[in-house]
């Protein structure tokens, strides 16, 4: 299963720190881990999202500093695409798997795939066991989403206005983060639904 | 009103707090959550996942049934689940839901259950009752296997030709093009879909998850058990029947091999039943990746179908035992197909796995296989992040089996540590974890010069992967001397050696300070400096590790190594000085582990200290073996310490002391550092109170160097306070090693005062036990 996606920068920000992350959305799927874990006291509502907050923070960054050293690494110079040329910058993206500790932030181990383009990053956390030739498919494919639908390559982007299209794109293509084995006809089925949604 | 959406939307999730919406708006948003209009509900939906339910909630959570909202509505719901019991009745209503069919809901709620059930069990497989895992079971089976094979009436895709003709029901097809002639499955293809079709793609994609959950925990079955299962299922591969109370139909045409071997599901109980419904599924998965997509999309999902059918067959082989042996054939096929392909390496690895796990009952041979994950994938595909994480943890999480099942894999280190050399900041973990296995007394030498070396290997690999891109004729313009020295035959043996494979062909090269000149230009690209950054945490891990499976006779081997290697290191800033430490350090604890190490190697030691360059070039390891010498090379340490010995030493480090500080320091080195100063006299000092004829020649210099100081500044001491610290020490050794006896026992203490245990002495035992009884009744 799918335990969250992120979109959040990869680049450095003026406003924030060295190594901050900016996040831009982020969806939590399930019920709250902390229900299960045994704790001494159980998290109130507004202490179990301060909680979910922070370790989506934390994922952010690290990805954050994962995407920069690979780039670095890698020696590339950062082409800026433009708008409409979505599916070169998907290209052109760089791509990597993070292996998040027991603890560090999720109580169990995890898997952070991320795909760096430009300035942002897409990041789907998994579970370990998690299918990840699936994962990273269904993260090319809902990234593509977002970048044509969501205008992210150009001045100006939609996406902390237009959250909602993403909601409506993951309720499709990961419901409840449940990552689904879409062959193409199934897919397309679900992308007409998605993009009868996205031009309302 | 869509656009306040969502600027409220906005505003509340900026906010790091939650919130609370007035009880109006709260009832308003309530409302829409149900609005025909998607995107209301959407808006609403993620407005009220960022508030807190209202303050009556908990009554009102139980009065929502999860199966007549919208998936979105039941992704809020499921998010404001405040206890184990709130999600228990989510279950029970999602599941009463299934029970009885309700046709009126909207057809999404049937689709949406699966992964709620899903996500929910994730936490929480106890909220399902036997009962439910039963009926799921039943589900499960029927859309797994029974689904519909003909494709979807529903609207029609719009074509010119509408009309009763495109109305008559058509089969699905495989991706291939070709007439599908088995049950459905994930690679059908049809215009449109049914909906148990649907449920069977949803099915599939939860099933890995389910068997795992419901199916790994053994259920304490005796052998006799398994006897009657292996005895069933072989009595039922031969017949070819249906059960009665699902929607199956017979189906006379086409039939494919699965079906033709499958058992009579009847007399299997559910979960069985679910069990052998997978294993064909899987078994038709694998056949069907064989054939060739027309698209590339397809091609990946048949990828990542293989992958999950592998990880299914070896999840209910784990279960029930008797299925290997029908397993194995269909395995080993896909093996032989796909194992020359590196394309296929991600889908070669669940197949390790599942060799790993059964290879030994089903009496498999798994030479190939793990030449293949010890040799090609490591050697060819370092530079694959995605393989690299997967094939790590699949070394972590099979650690214990692979240490006893696999032989060369304590020697497949120098190939592993590729994956480290090419992206060290992405695997560094994973090697934290992995390394202390690769330490082996036969291999430790070896594995430390290679560690040494990883900037090296990473700076190859790199040459390596870009020798691959430039064209062999093109002269490499910017400086890539390396590049060219990689390519050039005379040099070929160097590079060669950094990229073996395995080890045990020899610890390190001869040339080792040609291939450092060769690489010299590499120590500031970007892989060689993170490389470089890692190194000295792999160097503690190794030290910690080896300790505990080595000889004295290795240890010894390894402090040579330590000194011959201390001045043979590519030249990275910072590099060399953080190896230094890590070395200082791990040389101090050996010796203090082992004391007469510092008898076995006295020869080489003593060689290092009477070098006077090294108190320049290696100030911090020179300090260390110097304090080494001085504590440990006496009788009380080791019987075979002579005052020969003793004798030589001191007069080596006299000499050094004079040296360094009677004249000018090199040019370009800085003054040697108070310390080393110190450390030395104190070694004298220590080595003359063992050989007490030593005592009049510290005593001499001890003075003479307080006459030089007191006027004023020296030309090899810069700071008069660091110089003022030296001359006291000088004089504190002076005064003691007048009355020699004393300073023996000072300088040279029996192994009682140096290891005290208090907690025994009669007299001092006893305020430290009423101090600690004190400390613990008093309870933070």
């Amino acid at each position: 299963m799918v335990r969250c996606f992120l979109i959040h920068t990869v680049c450095p920000v003026n406003a924030l720190g060295a190594g901050e992350s900016r996040v831009l959305y982020c969806r939590v799927f399930g019920p709250d881990e902390s229900l299960f874990t045994d704790q001494e006291r159980e998290f109130s509502p507004e202490e179990r999202r301060v909680l979910q907050r922070e370790q989506t923070a934390v994922v952010a960054r690290q990805v954050h500093s994962a995407a920069s050293l690979s780039r670095g690494a890698a020696g590339r110079l950062l082409m800026e695409a433009l708008p409409g040329e979505e599916a070169l910058a998907l290209q052109e993206a760089d791509s990597g798997v993070l292996r998040l500790r027991a603890g560090d932030p999720f109580p169990e181990e995890m898997s952070a795939l991320w795909l760096g383009v430009q300035s942002l990053g897409f990041t789907l956390v998994c579970e370990p066991h998690e299918n990840l030739l699936l994962a990273e498919g269904t993260l090319r494919t809902l990234t593509r989403h977002c970048l044509e639908h969501l205008h992210l390559l150009g001045p100006g982007s939609e996406v902390l206005l237009r959250s909602d299209r993403i909601d409506a794109l993951l309720s499709r293509l990961l419901p409840h983060g449940q990552l689904l084995f879409l062959n193409h006809r199934f897919a397309h089925s679900l992308e007409k639904e998605v993009a009868a949604y996205m031009t309302k | 009103m869509v656009d306040s959406l969502q600027r409220l939307h906005l505003i509340l999730s900026a906010n790091k707090y939650i919130r609370t919406l007035p009880p109006e708006l709260q009832k308003r948003l309530q409302s829409l959550l149900s609005s025909p209009a998607e995107q209301f509900q959407v808006l609403s939906s993620a407005v009220l996942r960022e508030t807190l339910p209202p303050a009556a909630h908990s009554g009102n959570y139980s009065q929502e049934n999860i199966v007549q909202l919208n998936g979105h509505a039941a992704a809020l719901l499921l998010s404001q689940a405040g206890s184990r019991a709130d999600v228990s009745s989510l279950c029970t209503q999602l599941l009463r839901g299934l029970e009885s069919r309700q046709s009126e809901g909207p057809t999404n709620s049937l689709t949406h259950t699966l992964p709620i059930l899903n996500t929910i069990l994730t936490h929480n497989p106890e909220c399902l009752t036997e009962d439910h895992v039963t009926l799921l079971s039943k589900k499960l089976v029927d859309w797994l296997r029974y689904a519909s094979i003909l494709q979807g009436g529903g609207a029609s895709s719009g074509g010119f030709f509408t009309g009763p003709r495109s109305r008559q029901p058509v089969p699905i097809a495989e991706l291939d093009g070709t007439v599908s002639g088995d049950f459905f499955t994930v690679l059908c293809v049809g215009q449109s879909f049914t909906e148990d079709q649907w449920m069977n793609v949803f099915s599939f994609s939860a099933l890995r998850h389910w068997l795992l959950t419901y199916h790994s925990v053994s259920n304490g079955n005796g052998t006799a058990d398994t006897a009657h299962r292996l005895q069933l299922s072989l009595s039922l591969s031969h017949s070819h029947s249906f059960s009665n109370d699902d929607r199956s139909e017979v189906d006379g045409s086409v039939v494919s091999m699965v079906s033709a071997t499958s058992s009579s599901s009847r007399l299997l109980p559910p979960k069985e039943r679910l069990r052998e419904k997978s294993f064909q599924y899987c078994q038709r998965l694998i056949e069907q990746s064989d054939r060739k997509a027309h698209k590339k999309s397809d091609a990946d999902l048949q990828k990542a179908c293989l992958v999950e059918a592998v990880c299914i067959l070896d999840c209910v082989c784990e279960e029930d035992a008797s299925l290997v042996f029908r397993a194995f054939p269909c395995i080993k096929a896909l093996f032989g197909r796909l194992s020359s392909d590196l394309s296929f390496a991600r889908v070669l690895l669940p197949i390790a796995q599942f060799y790993l796990n059964h290879g030994e009952m089903a009496a498999v041979d798994c030479g190939s296989v793990w030449a293949l994950v010890f040799g090609r994938f490591p050697s060819e595909l370092f530079n694959d992040p995605f393989l690299a994480h997967e094939l790590l943890r699949f070394l972590r999480l099979n650690l214990e089996s692979l240490q006893l099942r696999v032989p060369q894999y304590t020697h497949s280190f120098p190939n592993l540590l590729k994956f480290l050399a090419w992206d060290s900041p992405a695997v560094v973990d994973d090697f934290v974890d992995l390394l202390p296995s690769l330490v082996t007394a036969g291999t430790a030498v070896e594995l430390l010069h290679t560690l040494l070396d990883l900037p090296c290997l990473s700076a190859t690999l790199v040459l390596q992967v870009r020798s691959t891109c430039l064209p062999i004729s093109e002269q490499s313009g910017r400086g890539l001397l390396s590049l060219d020295a990689f390519r050039s035959p005379s040099f070929r043996g160097l590079f060669l050696f950094l990229l073996r494979g395995e080890a045990g062909s020899g610890d390190t090269i001869d040339r080792l300070s040609t291939l450092h000149e060769l690489l010299v230009e590499t120590a500031d690209w970007p892989r060689v400096v993170q490389c470089a950054q890692i190194v000295p945490v792999l160097l503690h891990i190794f030290f910690n590790t080896v300790i505990t499976v080595a000889d004295e006779k290795l240890l010894a081997h390894l402090i040579l190594v330590m000194l011959e290697r201390s001045s043979l290191l590519l030249n990275i800033p910072k590099y060399n000085k953080e190896i230094h430490r890590v070395f200082s350090s791990h040389l101090l604890r050996l010796c203090k582990l082992h004391p007469s190490l510092v008898m076995d190697q006295s020869h080489e030691l003593l060689e290092f200290s009477g070098a006077t360059a090294n108190v320049y070039s290696k100030e911090e390891i020179y300090t260390h073996v110097v304090w080494v010498l001085g504590e440990y090379l006496s009788v009380s340490c080791d019987s075979r310490c002579s005052v020969t010995l003793i004798t030589s030493c001191f007069e080596a480090l006299e000499a050094v002391l004079f040296e360094i500080t009677s004249s000018v320091p090199p040019p370009g080195a800085d003054c040697p550092a108070p310390r080393v100063v110190t450390t030395l006299m104190s070694a004298l000092a220590k080595l003359a109170s063992r050989s007490h004829d030593l005592i009049p020649r510290v005593s001499l210099f001890l003075s003479k160097l307080r006459t030089v100081t007191r006027g004023g500044s020296v030309a090899w001491c810069s700071d008069e306070e660091d110089l003022v610290a030296i001359v006291t020490r000088g004089e504190e050794l002076w005064s003691l090693l007048k009355a020699p006896g004393v300073a023996q026992s000072v300088l040279t203490p029996p192994a009682h005062v140096t290891t005290p245990q208090w907690h025994r002495d009669t007299n001092v035992a006893l305020p430290l036990r009423l101090r600690t009884l004190t400390n613990l009744t008093h309870s933070h």
